[in-house]
């Protein structure tokens, strides 16, 4: 029997297990398929390389996904995502000099993203007034997740993402040492990362993202639309192997075994990554430890089936801060790049009714639901901020 | 919005003016390997590039290259703070020139020769496509002369590694059998042609042999 082979781009995180598994645990040659990971260094080289076609498919940060195929941000290449890698898996991580800081701002239980952030925009406003330098946060990418969950978090209790803070991107490796250094105060980054910055005792775990938003289409399989229209046949194969591999994952069973080969793939250490792949995370040095079932979402049709509702919400984060124009062809376009219709296909079956997650699919902490309709979520928020209409990245 | 690049209706060619253009252009290299950016330095300079400037470590990254203003970056892909890039291109509208990827759509050939060489090259919006795609050929010839130089490097090494582990075996046979140099040497060809191996692989087992009976 000869097996295809593809070749997939990828990040060493946690969130990478679908392809990981499927290519080490047989899911791939399963589906006459074999995968060749090719492990890269930033999501600018994923998203090129998988652009000309180095890359058949990648493991991608969905809102790239997004603007990829939009065209904002970088060259127009319409992609495709016919499978959820993950829904969540991020955690905002802050210095323990910040964490005593807004501790002592708080109003109420830190623990509350609301409180959390109102004692932030206090700490900053106090900053402003005694001059003191203003925040740095670090994030994984400009059309990531960890930069939306960021500014969603800190616009709730008041504080402007472009004028009270500094946003600054940072490669995940290097997010622990930048708050050791001072370089960044706090930061949003996915797993292992932030465990790694507590295990290591230079930070705090303050909010996991699933607890901003409940529901968040982290990573993404990603092909582009032209080589899946030659490659149908691969595509839908490809898409029975990861979910083969996604049902694996999620079954509590094979946690060690997960870890294990998780572990050769990223070089961290299997504990830290079970404990991740249970939601159970150590959230400061020490020891405390909170649970959430919600942290990580890696297999089931919950996590793997692509929902066009979570491309129009991340579409509307790029309206709502400026890096995309607000259109209601873009809409459309961004909600096109989610192909819930092949995992279908690939599977053969009706999707089930949806079964848990949040009412609205989307279970932001606070604010109206979201039903999909960009331009009203993108005016409910600037009609919160009275006077201040501008909310922008790219001016 | 690499694709204004397109949109240029300036004349092109090498008039002297355009010539006074390329070498006024400030060129920052950000690459971790000194011996790479020194090979594409001097590259740039003999093609009349006088404002060449490297970044080997990426601390305070962006803070740097605002202070210096670059029109052209070129950075290897192997470095991770490529994402960082990304993000100051998108701030830089807001505070500085735009700038912009170097490919526009139409020019798969050029970035998939350039990913191939394993270099990315970030332009100021508005330079002449002509003179970018005179840099960008000359960084992709240059990154890959550094990896052949590279790959012929590694493979003296090995060969240095070979010959050391060969002279061992040698001594060690010469030491237990009583034999010559020569003698000891033929005798390792001989072993490697009947059983179908290099020499060298015959020498490691000598040696691992001989550190077990020790």
């Amino acid at each position: 029997m000869s097996l295809e082979t593809l070749r997939i781009g990828f990040i060493p995180l946690v969130d990478a297990a679908p392809l990981v598994i499927a290519a080490d645990h047989g899911f791939a040659a399963e589906q006459r398929l074999s995968i060749e990971l090719v492990r890269e260094v930033s999501w600018s080289n994923v998203r090129d390389k998988l652009n000309i076609g180095l890359f058949d498919a990648a493991h991608l940060l969905s809102p790239v996904a997004v603007a990829s195929s939009l065209g904002i941000g970088h060259v127009r290449v319409p992609l495709l995502a016919p499978f959820n890698l993950a829904l969540n898996g991020n955690a905002i991580t802050v210095s323990p000099a910040l964490y005593a800081e807004l501790a002592s701002a708080a109003d109420g239980d830190i623990a509350d993203p609301l409180v959390s952030a109102r004692a932030l925009a206090r700490v900053t406003a106090e900053r402003k007034t005694r001059g003191a330098d203003v925040l740095n946060f670090g994030m994984t990418f400009p059309f990531s997740n960890h930069n939306y969950q960021l500014r969603f978090w800190m616009a709730a209790g008041g504080v402007d993402p472009d004028e009270d803070v500094r946003m600054v991107v940072l490669p995940p490796p290097y997010m622990a040492e930048s708050l050791t250094n001072g370089q960044v105060d706090a930061f949003c980054v996915g797993a292992p990362w932030n465990s790694v910055a507590v295990e290591s005792g230079v930070g705090r775990i303050l909010h996991f993202g699933c607890e901003i938003v409940a529901s968040m289409s982290e990573k993404v399989l990603a092909v582009r639309e032209q080589w899946s229209k030659t490659h149908p046949e691969t595509v839908a194969a490809l898409i029975r192997a990861l979910v083969g591999a996604g049902a694996f994952i999620a079954d509590p069973a094979n946690r060690t075994t997960v870890a294990a080969a998780l572990s050769k793939r990223l070089d961290v250490a299997p504990e830290i990554i079970a404990r991740t792949l249970a939601g159970e995370l150590k959230v400061s040095t020490d020891g405390m430890m909170r649970g959430d079932s919600r942290y990580i979402m890696l297999g089931g049709d919950l996590a793997n089936r692509p929902d066009t509702l979570q491309a129009a919400w991340l579409y509307a984060q790029m309206a709502r801060w400026g890096q995309a124009p607000l259109s209601d062809e873009m809409c459309v376009t961004a909600q096109a790049v989610f192909r819930p219709d092949l995992y279908d296909a690939a599977l053969g079956r009706a999707p089930a009714p949806r079964d848990g997650g949040p009412r609205d699919g989307v279970g932001a902490f606070t604010g109206p639901d979201f039903n999909g309709d960009v331009a009203a979520h993108v005016s409910a928020w600037r009609a919160k901020r009275s006077g201040r209409p501008r909310l922008s990245l790219v001016r | 919005m690499a694709g204004t690049l397109n949109g240029s209706d300036s004349p092109s060619g090498a008039s002297p003016a355009g010539e006074l253009r390329d070498s006024s252009l400030k060129i920052v290299i950000v690459d971790e390997s000194p011996v790479r950016s020194a090979i594409l330095e001097d590259g740039l300079r003999e093609a009349g590039f006088m404002h060449v400037e490297r970044l080997g470590d990426t601390h305070n990254l962006l803070k740097r290259i605002y202070a210096i203003d670059p029109d052209v970056i070129l950075i290897d892909l192997e470095n991770p703070s490529r994402d960082v890039l990304e993000h100051m291109f998108q701030m830089s509208r807001a505070v500085k020139r735009p700038v912009a990827m170097f490919v526009d759509q139409s020019d798969s050939a050029s970035i998939q020769a350039a990913v191939d060489a394993g270099v990315s090259a970030y332009i100021v919006d508005g330079l002449k496509k002509e003179r970018i795609t005179s840099i960008l050929d000359l960084c992709i010839s240059r990154f890959n002369a550094f990896s052949r130089l590279q790959g012929e490097l590694d493979r003296a090494k090995d060969a240095l590694q070979e010959r050391k582990v060969i002279d061992r075996a040698k001594g060690v046979l010469m030491k237990a059998r009583m034999i010559g140099e020569e003698e000891a040497y033929g005798l390792l060809r001989k072993t490697a042609m009947n059983e179908n191996k290099k020499i060298i692989e015959i020498a490691q087992s000598v040696l691992t042999a001989a550190e077990l009976l020790k």
